[in-house]
């Protein structure tokens, strides 16, 4: 069987599309409680620690436990992601594979950091004093961010990439490090850190809110929503910034990507922006238009120049219905919870306390799920829109694709293990919030001691 | 020795780590599977957890290590070898998201039925995984990978006697490894009766791979021939020689109940295999692709070294740390 002559069909090169946006887009998810969850646990345990309150640590406690299921989940559906590199996209990573390399080496020393002093904490609250034990969660915070700052470097190279030359196929020069630090990289990484917090913060505040609005409406139920949600809160207006500091360098950067995502076919002056809308016919129809809008919020200049779709041939144009809608998607959501997060904000300045509306609770229940909403949303907003490139303006996704049969299977059978592996870990999690044992610990027995409410 | 000899000579001693440390988590999980009933195998199963909970993730780092270094270092053979073989890697991956999972979600279940469903999914990919990661190196090493995107066959590259071979041989290795070091981790615990049964399973294994060896290389003669002349003959010889010594010599350590020692040479045993594999195989990493010819450019092979150093000196001391607190009997804590 001579397969090099079978150019992957149509098929096999959506199956390997959707198999790696599955797997990303499912580790994403874990990895956000990954980056974001051992600090909010640190700041429950340390504030354990200085006031002796059981209920912060009992907090602690049950959060580690679910932090040790998360990222063991974490590790292993992140390295099937390594695997998917050379299985699914071998045209890019046999050529480019040397230029995002160096992200990628720092990217796995950061992680076993993490992944060291994850055991330790996790396994030996028993074996070490208090103080220690603290000390000993510091560095998974450090590792955790530093690995999602390496992760995306390389997405904001195939965004910008730069630091290398090439004559036809063959690399001659690479600096690694200007790869690594292309201009896309700043805006990038500073919106995921930061997304992950956003993540954590909403998902684990979530859970609480939940537990309030069936009647639980004790200290310890408080406490677990207040941390989070503080913590998520705070981010919030910070990361509609740096969206904003994003879309700007997208606007500058990649035209063709911001014309998707606002749905402009011809270059104009005074570009509207569109707020919902569907395009059909390479036309934007029943979108709500702010004259002037897109030109403002992209220049700041309301007769600024937009480009438009139309100045690219239709095969070099990235699917608009689908960049538009996640990018919308995605600052729908952004500003839900810029508003809850406003909500509770003034109801704390004028009352000392959170805002009494059960509507308030409800939006603090689904505040989890729409954030985890805006992260997939705006990830399907960058790459989507980089379409059809996978190495903007330089390779072409269709490239560097596997051109070996069968993928459909591969992603079917992919598909599979990750409904298992989806239902295992909801319903472990949701075990882990119910079950009443925490892990032993002698010293600490007012802790071991105290009932789950 | 230049920059990608010695990039590989890290990507190999990455490889190492994982087989002796990942490779003793996944034996772990095959006597798990072997441990027998549910009370019958709770003592064991118990000692396994135990002794694998708080490391595997750092154990498992080391593979992603490699496939980075592979991808950064000799970019066009990972490219040909993740394109080739991506059915076996395919599974290996799922092998690893199975055993991980279920491993954690065990953990913190609080009911049998759940233990049990949780731990038949971690122990039986446990035994697959492994395996199929044996049949890409049988791949690799009986040149059945050629330079180029899927440019070779996509079932027998790795459906061969030597990948089957070397499938057996690894999930062999993985249980000998995992045997030898909960013996000593029952005798530190004090649980003599448990170290007596991990001796026996440990010699039985022992014997197995040695038998396993020597028809594999029977099978290489066949399959493999010129990776056969250079590990009878030429550069393989000597770390051939090393790893069939320090075999023997295992098998009478852990007669003696010499738990400390065994550690040692068991691990040299299986540093023997894989070390003699690459000398055989050196300079050609695929056929007709030799290491010059597949080496990133020197900017790239400098600044991961670089990196690599400075992040070896943080995880030396990190590394040791979360060992020492580990080997800590539980007894004690």
């Amino acid at each position: 069987m001579d397969v090099t002559t079978l150019a992957a069909s149509a098929a096999d090169l959506g199956a390997a599309r959707m198999q790696m946006a599955l797997s990303l887009g499912w580790h994403i998810i874990v990895a956000c409680f990954g980056v974001g969850m051992p600090a909010i646990t640190l700041i429950a345990e340390w504030r354990g620690q200085r006031t002796g309150d059981p209920v912060y640590r009992l907090l602690a406690r049950r959060w580690a436990r679910a932090m040790g299921v998360l990222f063991a989940v974490g590790a292993v559906s992140g390295t099937i992601l390594s695997f998917e590199m050379g299985m699914l996209w071998p045209g890019l990573m046999s050529i480019y594979g040397e230029v995002i390399g160096l992200p990628f080496a720092l990217e796995g020393i950061a992680f076993f950091i993490e992944a060291i002093f994850l055991g330790i904490y996790l396994y030996a609250w028993d074996r070490l004093p208090p103080r220690q034990h603290l000390l000993s969660g510091i560095p998974i915070v450090i590792a955790g961010v530093a690995s999602a700052f390496f992760v995306v470097t390389a997405n904001a190279w195939m965004n910008q990439p730069t630091g290398f030359d090439q004559v036809g196929n063959r690399l001659v020069a690479v600096d690694p490090w200007a790869a690594m630090f292309n201009p896309a990289t700043p805006p990038q990484t500073v919106h995921m850190i930061l997304a992950a917090f956003v993540v954590a913060g909403f998902g684990m505040a979530s859970v609480y809110a939940v537990a309030m609005l069936r009647g639980r409406r004790d200290r310890y139920h408080k406490l677990g929503f207040l941390i989070p949600f503080t913590v998520a809160a705070m981010i919030i207006p910070v990361q509609i910034g740096v969206g904003d500091w994003a879309a700007h360098f997208v606007a500058s950067n990649q035209p063709v990507k911001l014309a998707a995502m606002e749905g402009i076919f011809e270059t104009q002056r005074g570009a509207p922006l569109h707020v919902g809308g569907i395009v059909i016919d390479d036309e934007m129809r029943y979108a709500l238009e702010i004259p002037s809008g897109l030109s403002l919020l992209a220049d700041f200049d309301p007769n600024a120049e937009i480009m438009g779709l139309n100045e690219v041939p239709p095969q070099d144009r990235p699917p608009v219905n689908v960049t538009h809608l996640a990018f919308q998607t995605m600052v729908g959501a952004g500003f839900a919870l810029l508003a809850l997060a406003a909500w509770a904000g003034v109801a704390w300045l004028r009352r000392r306390d959170l805002p009494r509306s059960r509507w308030f609770l409800r939006a603090g229940a689904v505040s989890g799920v729409a954030a985890v909403v805006a992260l997939e949303t705006g990830w399907v907003t960058t790459e989507v829109g980089r379409q059809p490139w996978v190495v903007y303006g330089i390779l072409r996704t269709s490239d560097a694709v596997n051109p070996a049969p069968g993928l459909v299977y591969g992603f079917a059978l992919v598909t599979v293990v990750y409904v298992i592996l989806t239902i295992g870990t909801v319903f472990v999690l949701r075990r882990l919030s119910r079950d009443t044992p925490v892990p032993l610990a002698p010293q600490e027995d007012d802790v071991t001691a105290q009932p789950v409410p | 020795m230049g920059l990608p000899e010695i990039t590989l000579a890290v990507t190999w001693l990455g490889l190492t780590a994982y087989v002796l440390f990942g490779g003793a988590d996944f034996g772990g999980g095959i006597w798990d599977l072997l441990a027998g009933g549910t009370e019958r195998g709770r003592p064991q199963r118990g000692l396994i957890e135990h002794s694998i909970g708080p490391v595997w993730e750092a154990n498992h780092v080391w593979l992603i290590f490699v496939i980075v270094l592979m991808w950064t270092g000799f970019p066009a053979v990972f490219a040909a070898i993740a394109s080739t073989l991506y059915i076996p890697l395919t599974l290996v991956a799922l092998g690893i998201i199975a055993r991980g999972s279920a491993f954690a979600f065990r953990k913190v279940s609080t009911r049998i039925p759940r233990e049990r469903l949780f731990g038949a999914a971690f122990a039986l990919s446990s035994l697959l995984t492994p395996f199929f990661l044996g049949t890409v190196a049988g791949a690799i090493a009986s040149d059945r990978v050629p330079p180029g995107i899927a440019a070779g066959d996509l079932v027998t590259s790795w459906l061969n006697p030597t990948s089957l071979m070397t499938g057996l041989l690894t999930t062999a290795i993985t249980a000998y490894l995992a045997a030898v070091f909960l013996t000593r981790d029952a005798q530190r615990d004090g649980e003599l009766e448990l170290a007596e049964q991990f001796r026996r399973r440990a010699l039985v294994t022992g014997v197995v791979l040695g038998g396993l060896s020597l028809v594999g290389l029977l099978v290489l003669r066949v399959d493999a021939a010129p990776l056969y002349a250079q590990l009878t003959g030429g550069a393989g010889l000597p770390l051939l020689v090393v790893s069939v010594g320090s075999g023997v010599v295992s098998l009478l350590l852990l007669w003696r109940r010499r738990y400390l020692a065994v550690r040692l040479t068991a691990a040299l045993a299986v540093v023997g295999l894989l070390w003699g594999w690459a000398a055989a195989q050196f300079p050609e990493l695929l056929p007709g692709v030799t290491i010059e010819q597949a080496a990133a450019t020197p900017a790239v092979l400098l600044a991961t070294l670089i990196a690599l150093a400075v992040g070896g000196a943080l995880l030396a001391p990190s590394l040791w740390w979360l060992y020492a607190i580990s080997q800590r009997s539980t007894k004690a804590a």
